[in-house]
């Protein structure tokens, strides 16, 4: 049988632009360099074709994916920041065309890149309703006829009638679930959508998901939630700085990844390319002060993060910091991010800085852990990357006794027997 | 996203026809026929952007009456008693409520299909659909205020005792060609906005601009002769024209050379403008 998704050597090209002065885009810089270049640009409009600007330097997304996805498949596509998922998806979404290759679909295609697109903060939860439903694909008669059970899916009933500004997130979260959730396409793409909302919700959702893929449907599902892709899908591929690698079943493909990560994470962090944001303040560099030799530490030991960033801007900007610990396999344990202490840092412009996050005495056990280190300016991310290094804590004890059992969390503890 | 009508089994029977394949230079040769399926989607947002141009707002619709018959009032003011410019023989008011009406309709419509896009930009890169019809519901949005102030003219109309003869039913034409130049106008802008965010500010400009050189306050019967057909360069002064002679008649004499080079630049400005968004619609969701 012909598989529904068919892609072959697709590729998607970007030109970055270098620019002392920020932004290049505006119609003043485009007309001083000159009359023609404006011409030129705005008749080529895309930056295709301006490669032979020194200030461009072209960057492959995408290079090379070979990919089919049949009928009925639950396909997992996991990936590291900056490894394409999002453009992959984008193109088999058609909001964006390829460089180079093709791709053949056959089947009529939803896509839910983000919770609630297109709803209107002024209009009305039923408003917002059918217009959603509308954008995701839905037909008029089709959202009438579902019009009940989304909304007794989202439980917003008494809410129907109020500006969905007036509606707490998760409310609003609810009911674009509640519509996408209703959508019946033959091919679903979804990205990270299951990120938000509570645990229940989640599941409610994970379990939608299951049902569409029981009826035949096609879905082609993008996550960083490595147990739902093993548990939700029945095949899974890795896209890795562009180009997939072989398609298996998720547990395979999970393995292989993590021991990619595994060796990645050594990598000097100048050189790591899956990382995202703009880019302006880069982290070039990360150690662990106080550390034996190999990153290691005692139990209750301060863990101290020393990044040296580079800034690209001209002037002393405000910028967010966080670091993060985590297991080796990417849970969640600690986050020290400045927005929660209400800071802000100075980071001068034009030169190295070096930042240090200290750790007090975190109560983590013996084993190994990762961090994810981030730099925010303004609403946006300027450079962030998931396991950017990683830390051990090989010896020592917690007031007196040394716990082996694999649980990172170490506390102080009292039991008592009631009389 | 193609809407057809079976959501529930789907076998690949009919898949076949559904099929498509997309390269560097997208599907073109569905280009059109999509358009038509997305008339739905088309429709949706039309509504919406109805819906929320009066929300929140105290008068409502009243505006759509207020803010022509205010500006009636200063041009009759301005350049009627004023200026004493003549009125070829028509109460000014309604000499420039008839202007006002085409010039609302084109100003309105080009600068909200112009920002339509840039407007709409979280929707163009996590959908995708025809960007045409995000153009389309700003045109819609424009004409259901048309047809308000319209309404008003002709309560004017009666006011005055003023009966339109046969011309009037030439309204509509006058009406299409206008809405040429204005969404061709649209089109450039709105591709041009999704880069360069300048044209933001030089869609206000030029329509600032142009209320006060297209015939809105006067008749273009004061133009002299020999300079009448370099004014309709303009091609809003040829719909302009047009209108007052289908609403006012005989009363004001047409100049035919000047329209017809008015309707031959609003369609080269539709054609082009059309062509420029097809070209570019593609990277929208790559550079917005």
């Amino acid at each position: 049988m012909a598989p529904v998704i068919e892609a072959t050597g697709l590729g998607k090209k970007y030109i970055l632009r270098h620019s002392s002065r920020g932004r290049s885009d505006t119609l003043r810089d485009a007309l001083t360099a000159s009359a023609r270049e404006l011409g030129r640009r705005i008749l080529h409009f895309s930056d295709r074709g301006s490669s032979s600007d020194p200030l461009c330097d072209e960057f492959w997304a995408l290079k090379d994916v070979f990919l089919e996805i049949r009928q009925g498949d639950r396909f997992g596509l996991i990936g590291r920041n900056g490894a394409g998922k999002s453009t992959l998806l984008k193109i088999l979404s058609r909001i964006t065309l390829p460089s180079e290759g093709k791709v053949r679909i056959r089947g009529r295609v939803a896509t839910l890149l983000e919770v609630g697109t297109g709803f209107h903060p002024e209009l009305t939860g039923r408003e917002n309703l059918f217009l959603n439903g509308a954008i995701l694909g839905m037909r008029g008669a089709e959202i009438r006829k579902k019009f009940d059970s989304i909304v007794e899916f989202a439980e917003v009933e008494r809410f129907l009638d109020t500006p969905v500004k007036r509606y707490s997130s998760g409310m609003y979260v609810r009911l674009a679930f509640a519509v996408a959730a209703h959508l019946e396409p033959e091919i679903l793409l979804i990205d990270e959508v299951l990120a938000v909302g509570d645990a229940q919700f989640q599941k409610k959702c994970l379990g939608k998901m299951e049902d569409l893929g029981k009826e035949g449907r096609t879905i082609l599902f993008v996550s960083h939630n490595l147990a739902a892709v093993e548990s939700l899908c029945n095949r899974a591929v890795v896209l890795r700085g562009g180009t997939n690698g072989h398609v298996g079943t998720p547990r395979e493909v999970i393995r292989e990844y993590l021991e990619e990560m595994e060796r990645d994470i050594d990598q000097p962090i100048a050189e790591r390319r899956d990382r995202t944001g703009k880019g302006r303040i880069f982290i070039r560099d990360i150690r662990f002060e106080g550390a034996r030799s190999g990153n290691v530490y005692e139990i209750g030991e301060d863990i101290r993060v020393r990044l040296t960033l580079v800034s690209r801007y001209d002037e002393t900007v405000n910028a967010r910091l966080a670091v993060s610990i985590r297991t080796a396999a990417g849970s969640p344990l600690i986050v020290c991010d400045s927005l929660q202490k209400g800071e802000i840092h100075e980071i001068p412009g034009g030169r190295d800085v070096s930042v240090t996050c200290r750790i007090c005495a975190p109560s983590l056990n013996l084993g190994e852990y990762h961090v994810n280190v981030a730099v925010f300016h303004g609403n946006e991310a300027e450079d962030w990357l998931a396991h950017a290094a990683r830390f051990s804590i090989a010896s020592g004890s917690f007031q007196g006794f040394v716990n082996y059992l694999p649980f990172p969390i170490l506390s102080a503890f009292e039991w008592k027997v009631e009389p | 996203m193609p809407n057809h009508g079976t959501t529930g089994a789907c076998g690949l029977t009919n898949a076949q026809e559904r099929e498509i394949v997309i390269g560097p230079a997208g599907a073109p040769d569905r280009y059109w026929r999509e358009l038509w399926q997305y008339r739905e989607l088309f429709a949706f947002l039309a509504w919406r952007d109805i819906l929320v141009r009066y929300k929140q707002t105290v008068f409502g619709v009243a505006w759509s009456v207020i803010r022509p018959i205010m500006t009636m009032l200063a041009f009759t003011f301005i350049f009627g008693k004023l200026a004493h410019l003549p009125s070829e023989g028509v109460t000014y008011p309604i000499l420039v409520y008839t202007a006002i009406l085409p010039w609302q309709l084109f100003s309105s419509s080009l600068a909200e299909s112009g920002n339509s896009i840039v407007s709409n930009a979280n929707l163009i890169s996590k959908v995708y659909f025809p960007r045409l019809i995000v153009l389309g519901g700003a045109v819609v949005v424009s004409m259901a205020d048309f047809a308000i102030s319209a309404g008003v003219l002709a309560f004017l109309m009666a006011l005055y005792g003023f009966s339109p003869g046969l011309p009037i039913l030439a309204l509509p034409f006058f009406l299409l060609i206008g809405l040429l130049a204005s969404v061709g106008g649209g089109l450039w802008f709105a591709a041009l906005n999704v880069k360069y965010r300048d044209f933001r500010h030089v869609i206000p400009f030029l329509l600032q601009f142009g209320l006060y050189v297209s015939p809105v306050g006067f008749s273009s019967g004061i133009v002299p002769d020999r300079w009448r057909l370099i004014y309709s360069v303009n091609p809003m002064v040829g719909v302009i024209d047009g209108f007052r002679w289908a609403v006012l008649g005989a009363n004001s004499p047409f100049y035919w050379p000047g329209f017809l080079l008015s309707m031959v630049l609003s369609s080269m400005i539709f054609i082009s403008g059309l062509r420029y968004f097809r070209k570019t619609e593609r990277v929208f969701a790559d550079v917005i």
